[in-house]
């Protein structure tokens, strides 16, 4: 059985200007021991989905519509707060997108890393400030004893952004949440943080949702990918084959923009033509249909639904929302 | 070129008084960001900075707007020395220098819409009539990939990405020479991110732009940069024209980074070969005697007499690029 599974959540913003469906019908089983890797452009929803599951959706201007997330026979989306809050940075923990925000500017890295172990582990003092000067030094900053007595603003942006990895790894998750948790270190940094997750993965069988636009880190890491826009999951397969073989017209966009160790300087990076959506004035049928090249005429009315595609390859399954995708490529045969 | 380098940065000190509520009651420690940087920056052109997470580069980008003043050394710009100079000396340069940050969240106010953080710093300058302006401000949105009817809404109704670009259309607002960019694209998804590459590209031709591009994804720096600057814990280890480094890395830590930048294809990325890094990463509140790479140096042991432990290498110049390292070039 799924560790976690999420059912046709979604979430409205009610705004100045009009209401958007930032999530909208949003489907996914999360195993144990896996890595998912979720992708997506700039605004797609990525960060609403993960925040909702953990019942972090300001409310209002949020209204969550719909949706289910179960976990170990229980509906997140019910609990009472304190019972969510037991869970939360306990069982399930993440690591935000925003480390300046979600640290307290008033308070010293110590205090923040102890107040976790103190609320969940009950720890006293002295041990957890041993256990935190430890996390500290694993996700690679020196001298941590010293770092326990500064503040935020005196640590640089990706020290801030490990103290947030840290912190959510103090507790030995069983289900992590990792929002662009490396974007802000440089690349040894991040190998030795992505090695540190596959440790916990390892140890505690944890589930990993890693949302990052490194397209080379969701190589490396994810058993699955999931790919969003505006709101919507529009394909999700095993990795090797989704990066073989990009179903989807906006994946393949995506993928083409990677800029490579290796790729012609001389030339402009290549972006998916078009202006992102606006949630608050989608197009009817496919959101991506202003900008695909391959859209036909019922692409402009009808909104696609995440299919089965055939991939004779693979064990597992692969989803894409694009019909004439399927249509054009013979690799994926069709329907089942 | 016989010119002096637009910005030319030399032996530069930033350090922090930290601890004084520390453990050690009321001893003080330094903490040395800034530790002797030196690179130059030639007009029209960009100049990657890449190194470790703390090594001092936002620092660095900081002492350069002016955000805060240097501990020593100097800083030219365009000729004329920054360090020193008094909040009315400043003034000249705050335009033509402008600063794009690394976190999108902090660096906008959560009270003003797009449209007033788009047009204050043209109008706080003196600058064109309200009219233009907002007509100004709405083709920086467009720009920097957003849509510009979205112009009277307020920053948090943006996704983390979208932030980054009003941080960036801000400031292009007054057209300044030299654009110190710190992490200005690592927020944006690849598809944005070219965009946005290719748009600063553009406009580095057209205004003869010049950068101070600091950013992790080499990738990216390879793209964008002419040459590069490598950082290790508060000094600058190499620096070189792009290809140079990106094919001829010749400092032990350059060549370490280029081999763990990820690969985007899943078989390629399971089986690559990286250099991984042992030993304890050294601190600037205590930096190890020698080269401060050594304590994780893979090579340190092949130069005699542990020299690399005991001896700061200097930033030499050698076929018109520099290095600090004590190992033979042709290693
Ligand atoms: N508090 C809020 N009020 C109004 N709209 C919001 C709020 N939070 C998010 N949104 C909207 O919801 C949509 C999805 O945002 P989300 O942060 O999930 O994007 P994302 O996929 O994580 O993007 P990124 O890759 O840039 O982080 C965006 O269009 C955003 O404008
Ligand atoms: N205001 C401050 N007070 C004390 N120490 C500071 C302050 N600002 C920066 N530092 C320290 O200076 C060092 C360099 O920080 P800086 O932000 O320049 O690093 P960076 O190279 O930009 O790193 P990153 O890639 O993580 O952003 C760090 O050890 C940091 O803790
Ligand atoms: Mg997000
Ligand atoms: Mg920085």
């Amino acid at each position: 059985m799924a560790m976690l599974s999420v059912r046709d959540l979604t979430v409205r913003f009610d705004t100045h200007h009009g209401n958007v469906r930032a999530v909208d019908g949003v489907s996914f089983e999360l195993e144990e021991g896996e890595t998912l890797g979720l992708v997506g452009e700039s605004g797609s929803g990525k960060s609403v989905t993960n925040l909702a599951m953990m019942g972090l959706i300001p409310q209002p201007p949020g209204v969550i519509e719909k949706g289910e997330v179960l976990y170990n026979g229980r509906d997140l989306l019910k609990l009472a707060p304190r019972e969510l809050q037991a869970l939360r940075g306990n069982e399930i923990s993440m690591i935000f997108q925003d480390p300046m925000t979600s640290l307290n500017p008033l308070l010293t890295i110590g205090q923040q890393l102890r107040e976790v172990l103190e609320i969940h582990k009950g720890q006293k003092r002295r041990e957890a400030s041993k256990h935190c000067a430890e996390a500290l030094g694993d996700v690679g900053i020196p001298a941590p004893e010293s770092r326990l007595e500064q503040y935020p603003h005196e640590l640089s942006g990706g020290m801030r952004q490990r103290v947030m990895i840290a912190m959510a790894l103090l507790c030995d998750p069983r289900v992590l949440i990792a929002d662009e948790p490396t974007t802000a270190l440089d690349v040894t940094i991040q190998a030795q943080i992505l090695e540190l997750m596959k440790d916990l993965q390892k140890r505690r069988g944890t589930a990993i949702i890693l949302i990052t636009h490194d397209l080379g880190v969701v190589a490396g890491m994810s058993d699955r990918v999931h790919v969003m826009y505006a709101g919507k999951l529009v394909e999700t397969g095993g990795v090797s084959d989704l990066f073989r073989a990009p179903a989807h017209p906006y994946t393949a966009g995506l993928l083409g923009s990677v800029p490579r160790l290796n790729s012609d300087t001389s030339e402009s990076l290549l972006s998916i033509p078009g202006a992102p959506p606006d949630l608050a004035d989608l197009p009817p049928g496919c959101a991506f249909q202003p900008r695909c090249t391959i859209s036909t005429e019922a692409c402009m009315h009808t909104e696609p639904p995440l299919e089965t595609v055939l991939d004779s390859n693979s064990k597992s399954a692969r989803f894409v929302a694009c019909p004439s995708s399927m249509r054009r490529d013979p690799a994926f045969g069709g329907k089942s | 070129m016989s010119s002096a380098p637009l910005l030319d940065v030399r032996d530069l000190h930033k350090h922090f008084p930290v601890g004084e509520k520390g453990l050690f009651g009321a001893h003080k420690q330094l903490l040395k960001a800034v530790n002797g940087v030196s690179f130059s920056l030639e007009r029209g052109q960009c100049l990657g900075l890449v190194g470790e997470s703390g090594c001092g580069k936002s620092t660095v980008a900081r002492a350069v707007v002016g955000l805060h003043p240097a501990t020593s050394g100097s800083i030219r710009f365009d000729g004329n020395e920054l360090v020193g100079l008094s909040t009315r000396g400043w003034l000249p340069y705050r335009r033509k220098i402008q600063m794009i940050f690394q976190d999108p969240y902090a660096s906008l106010d959560p009270r003003q819409t797009v449209s007033s953080i788009l047009t204050e710093p043209s109008k706080i300058h003196g600058l064109s009539k309200p009219r233009e302006r907002k007509l100004h401000a709405m083709q920086l949105l467009e720009a920097v990939g957003l849509n510009p009817r979205h112009i009277n809404r307020y920053p948090h109704e943006f996704s983390g990405g979208q932030r980054q670009r009003i941080g960036i259309a801000r400031a292009l607002a007054l057209e300044p020479e030299l654009l110190i960019c710190d992490e200005p694209v690592s927020a944006l998804d690849v598809s944005i991110q070219a965009q946005i590459i290719n748009l600063m590209g553009e406009l580095k031709e057209r205004f003869n732009l010049s950068y101070l591009f600091i950013a992790h994804d080499l990738a990216v720096v390879r793209h964008i940069c002419d040459s590069v600057a490598v950082m290790y814990l508060g000094r600058v280890v190499e620096q070189a024209s792009r290809d140079e480094i990106f094919n001829d890395p010749r400092h032990p830590y350059t060549k370490s980074l280029l081999s763990a930048v990820p690969v985007p294809d899943p078989e390629l990325e399971r089986a690559r070969e990286r250099i991984v890094l042992e030993g304890d990463v050294p601190s600037p509140l205590d930096p190890p005697p020698g080269c401060s790479f050594a304590p994780r140096c893979p090579w340190r042991h092949e130069v005699p007499d542990d020299r690399c432990n005991r001896e700061i290498p200097e930033l030499v110049e050698r076929d018109g690029r520099k290095r600090s390292c004590f190992l033979p070039l042709a290693h």
